[in-house]
């Protein structure tokens, strides 16, 4: 078994034509093919490479993490002597992805990385959370080191990029008792000592995953008397595990046992700055979190998969009233709509990362040379869909998780609440998703701003022009309607000019335009697609969204502003 | 210093997952229908020796392999894995092997590299389970051989120290290079392709794979000299034609049994003593244990 190999619809999501595009601007003339010896030659070898490297993850993921994920939940790391000591499995897990190099597949391969653009990593974080969603946190958390790479100074990034090459793990140190999602209110303090030439942190962070790693990244107030975003720097730690970093206590949670969440407390923890002082929320941690959220949106898909696989082998085993229950319409239904799920979040999530992919590209381009007119305007244009599509993926990518992760336990019936089914743990394993990184709710707040000035419209009227295979002008039509009630519900809701019931009603239009994405998605996919991958899920889903879109209408059309207060609690 | 380590690895049918088409009416194995796979007590073989290249500067490994001309995946695949590279010895005149063939063309080959440390090789391929090939190889070459090993332990100054796995536990034996080692499926697994090596090596090729494949990217060879595989036929290696290939293999196969294991009688005990106590003499009685 191989999560790459077996799974065709990753295969499919690499020959999209976007693809060229994104190499061609990351590689830049293929220029480290005469310096490394593992670089692409051509954009043919480039895309063969990001095959090679997804099998060695694919196999990893069947045949170390999958085995070790049931043994990771139920053990669990440990903390001894402040330090975190990982569940076996997770250092298995840990050492086999290190030892296959496997990290800082992103990085520029000066320092280690082998440049690979977000699609296959992003792929390799689907596939590891299909195998271990709690396990693909410490592998994800790679993603620290992009950061570093995009703001630290040439110094910090020779000192520690490499380092998570060799597989050294990171850890993004945001979260204190009073600052959750409102991180302005972070208090742990850094000072500048002038005598050392270097920072000290001091205070205590809380709901840190990963939080003994040897590379951490830590927000923290270097300006004192300050109490808002402003006053926030972000800095780099090396953790030399000698107890300036103390691990207080780990977290007992429902899920993603195997990674570790840690309360930790700082005392004079010597730190470096990265990028400038003051910008540490502003503008690092909104690019950290960007990142984050791609990540989940990865996760999620994973999970789904997991939840999907569970169920479907469990309903063709299953056998009552004389026959597999699969055959039974309640649950085909139930099965096909999970897949149907899958596919459309799956279409979502790489459709994000190409766009993240274009826009991160121009920006590394940007570094080398000045960009001309027309890149600066494409550039723009794709880090707009990569800022609007990135939080509606988030949102519908961990909903649908859950409900896949619901739905795959009320196919195993009784069975599926016992622990001797894996579904048990993906249902307890997904719930974080749609918490963690930003919840749902705030989701909406980031992408309802896409919603009220035209991005997400704009883009499905793109779809709507897209050439797609004459079986599917019926599918489009239906989709041209819907585009046409999700316009209506816009404009209703908008013309009111009241911000409270525009925030009332956001989620509603987020998930109408949503909807409607996907299902283009879908037959556009249906369409390039020549293994007939995705035909069902796209006529499944439409059906889906289609109602989903009505019931949204419907609920905006009868609704009066007013009547916002009906729901009030004081 | 130079230190060469050769790992003999033997591409196999994965005969661990076999379909109801694995064995064809004549009752020979039907090698279309099960994919070829690396001989597991080779990975782990290889591990070994990519353990003792790490421990030991200036050591090489080399993996030699005997068969068709897509055996040549072996010697990427184990590239792919740390090997510096490897030997296909290719030929018709090799077909048709026992393990008496088989170990005469391999000391031909090895003796062919000329000064060689150590050989490392798995105990026994998954689809003939002789287990002779490794000990055949030691005594053509005249080296002594260490079966059965789990960990090489340390190697140094001419000796090398191994843990052999035993049918009742574990003896750790030394022994004088340049030897055999021969190694057990209880023997760490392989470490996994490295990303980095995978995407150096895969274009990593023999003189026919490159003749078949018509591909573009000469100057690579050319430029990349560790792209080429070593490729040997028989005009390669000193040796003397009747004891290769068919000839060279005394061993006839006289009947081939199709087996179909079907359930017995089953027993159901409670858990009492005396009742375990009756099924422990009866096992004994008929020598199932003891």
């Amino acid at each position: 078994m191989n999560y790459f190999s077996n799974n065709p619809a990753l295969k499919f999501q690499l020959s999209h034509p976007l693809m060229q595009k994104i190499v061609t601007l990351k590689e830049q003339n293929f220029a480290d093919k005469d310096k490394y010896d593992y670089a692409s030659r051509d954009f043919e070898d480039a895309i063969d490479n990001y095959e090679k490297v997804l099998e060695i993850i694919g196999g990893i993921c069947a045949e170390v993490i999958a085995p070790n994920a049931e043994s990771v939940d139920h053990d669990g790391p440990l903390v001894l002597n402040n330090r975190v000591q990982y569940a076996r499995g997770t250092q298995e897990n840990h050492e086999a992805l290190a030892q296959a190099g496997l990290y800082g597949m992103a990085l520029p391969r000066q320092y280690g990385g082998l440049n690979f653009a977000m699609i296959p990593y992003v792929m390799g974080g689907e596939m590891v959370s299909r195998a271990d969603a709690g396990f693909a946190n410490i592998w994800g958390l790679q993603d620290c080191a992009e950061t570093i790479a995009e703001f630290a100074d040439e110094e910090i990034k020779a000192e520690f990029l490499p380092r998570v090459c060799e597989g050294q793990t990171c850890s993004m140190d945001l979260t204190e008792p009073d600052a959750g999602s409102d991180l302005q209110a972070v208090q742990l303090r850094a000072t500048y000592s002038e005598k050392d030439g270097i920072w000290y942190l001091n205070g205590v962070k809380r709901f840190i995953t990963n939080g003994d790693a040897q590379i951490k990244l830590v927000l923290a107030r270097s300006e004192e008397g300050t109490n808002d975003g402003r006053g926030l720097s972000y800095f780099v730690a090396d953790n030399k595990h000698d107890h300036t970093v103390k691990v207080r206590r780990i977290e007992n949670k429902l899920g993603i046992k195997g990674s570790p969440t840690c309360e930790l407390v700082f005392t004079n923890t010597p730190a470096k700055l990265v990028g400038a002082r003051r910008m540490g929320l502003i503008k690092y941690v909104m690019s950290l979190m960007n990142g984050a959220r791609l990540g989940v949106g990865a996760q999620s898909v994973g999970v789904s998969q997991a939840a999907y696989d569970e169920a479907i082998a469990y309903a063709r085993e299953r056998r009552q009233f004389g026959k597999a229950i699969i055959e039974f319409p309640a649950v085909y239904e139930m099965v096909s709509m999970m897949k149907a799920k899958l596919d459309a979040t799956r279409a979502l999530l790489y459709e994000t990362t190409r766009f993240v992919d274009v826009y991160k590209a121009y920006e590394g381009l940007e570094a080398s040379r000045k960009l001309t007119p027309e890149e600066k305007a494409d550039y723009k244009d794709f880090q707009r869909l990569a800022d609007a599509f990135t939080p509606m993926l988030k949102m519908f990518s961990s909903e649908f998780a859950n409900q896949n992760a619901y739905d795959s336990i009320q196919v195993h019936g009784g069975s599926g609440f016992m622990k001797d089914y894996a579904c048990e743990r993906i249902y307890r394993d997904a719930r974080i998703l749609t918490i963690y990184e930003g919840t749902s709710q705030l989701q909406t707040v980031a992408a309802i701003r896409h919603v009220t000035t035209g991005t997400y419209l704009k883009q499905i009227r793109f779809y709507e022009s897209q050439t797609i295979n004459p079986e599917f002008d019926s599918l489009r039509k239906r989709l041209i309607s819907m585009t046409n009630l999700y316009e209506n519900s816009v404009n209703r809701v908008v013309e009111s000019k009241n911000q409270e019931y525009l925030d009332f009603q956001a989620r509603r239009l987020v998930e109408m335009a949503g909807h409607i994405i996907m299902s283009y998605l879908l037959i556009i996919d249906a369409t390039r697609d020549k293994e007939d991958l995705f035909r069902k899920s796209a006529e499944i889903y439409l059906k889906f969204a289609e109602v989903e879109t009505r019931k949204h209408a419907t609920y905006i059309k009868t609704f009066e502003v007013e009547n916002v207060d009906i729901y009030k609690i004081v | 210093m130079s230190f060469k380590i050769v790992v003999l690895a033997k591409q196999v049918p994965d005969t661990r997952n076999v379909g109801k088409d694995a064995m064809k009416a004549d009752g020979t194995v039907n090698r279309a229908a099960l994919p070829a796979i690396y001989n597991p007590e080779d990975l782990n073989a290889l591990e070994q020796a990519l353990r003792l290249k790490s421990k030991i500067e200036g050591a090489t490994v080399h993996v030699l392999t005997m068969g068709p001309a897509r055996a040549a995946e072996i010697i990427r695949e184990s590239m792919y894995r740390g090997a510096d590279g490897g030997f296909l010895l290719s030929g018709r005149e090799f077909a048709g092997s026992d393990t008496l063939a088989t170990s005469y063309a391999l000391a031909c080959a090895i003796r062919k590299m000329g000064k060689v440390d150590i050989i490392v090789c798995g105990r026994q391929a998954i689809d003939g389970d002789t287990a002779q090939v490794g000990p055949q190889v030691a005594e053509k070459l005249g080296m002594p051989q260490i079966t059965y090993a789990e960990e090489i332990i340390d190697c140094s100054e001419n000796k090398i120290t191994v843990k052999r796995r035993l049918e009742r536990g574990v003896e750790v034996v030394k022994g004088t290079l340049p030897l055999l080692i021969t190694v057990n499926g209880s023997a760490p697994a392989c470490r996994p392709r490295h990303a980095k090596l995978t995407l150096k090596y895969k274009h990593a090729a023999t003189p026919t794979e490159k003749q078949d494949s018509g591909s573009d990217y000469t100057d690579l060879y050319n430029s990349h000299p560790y792209l080429n595989i070593n490729e040997w036929g028989v005009n390669d290696i000193e040796h003397d034609i009747q004891w290769l290939g068919l000839t060279g293999s005394p061993t006839k196969v006289k009947q081939i049994e199709n087996v179909v294991f079907t359930a017995k009688e089953s027993k159901r005990l409670t858990a009492s003593d005396a009742e375990i106590e009756d099924l422990m003499k009866e096992l004994i009685a008929n020598h199932t244990i003891g």
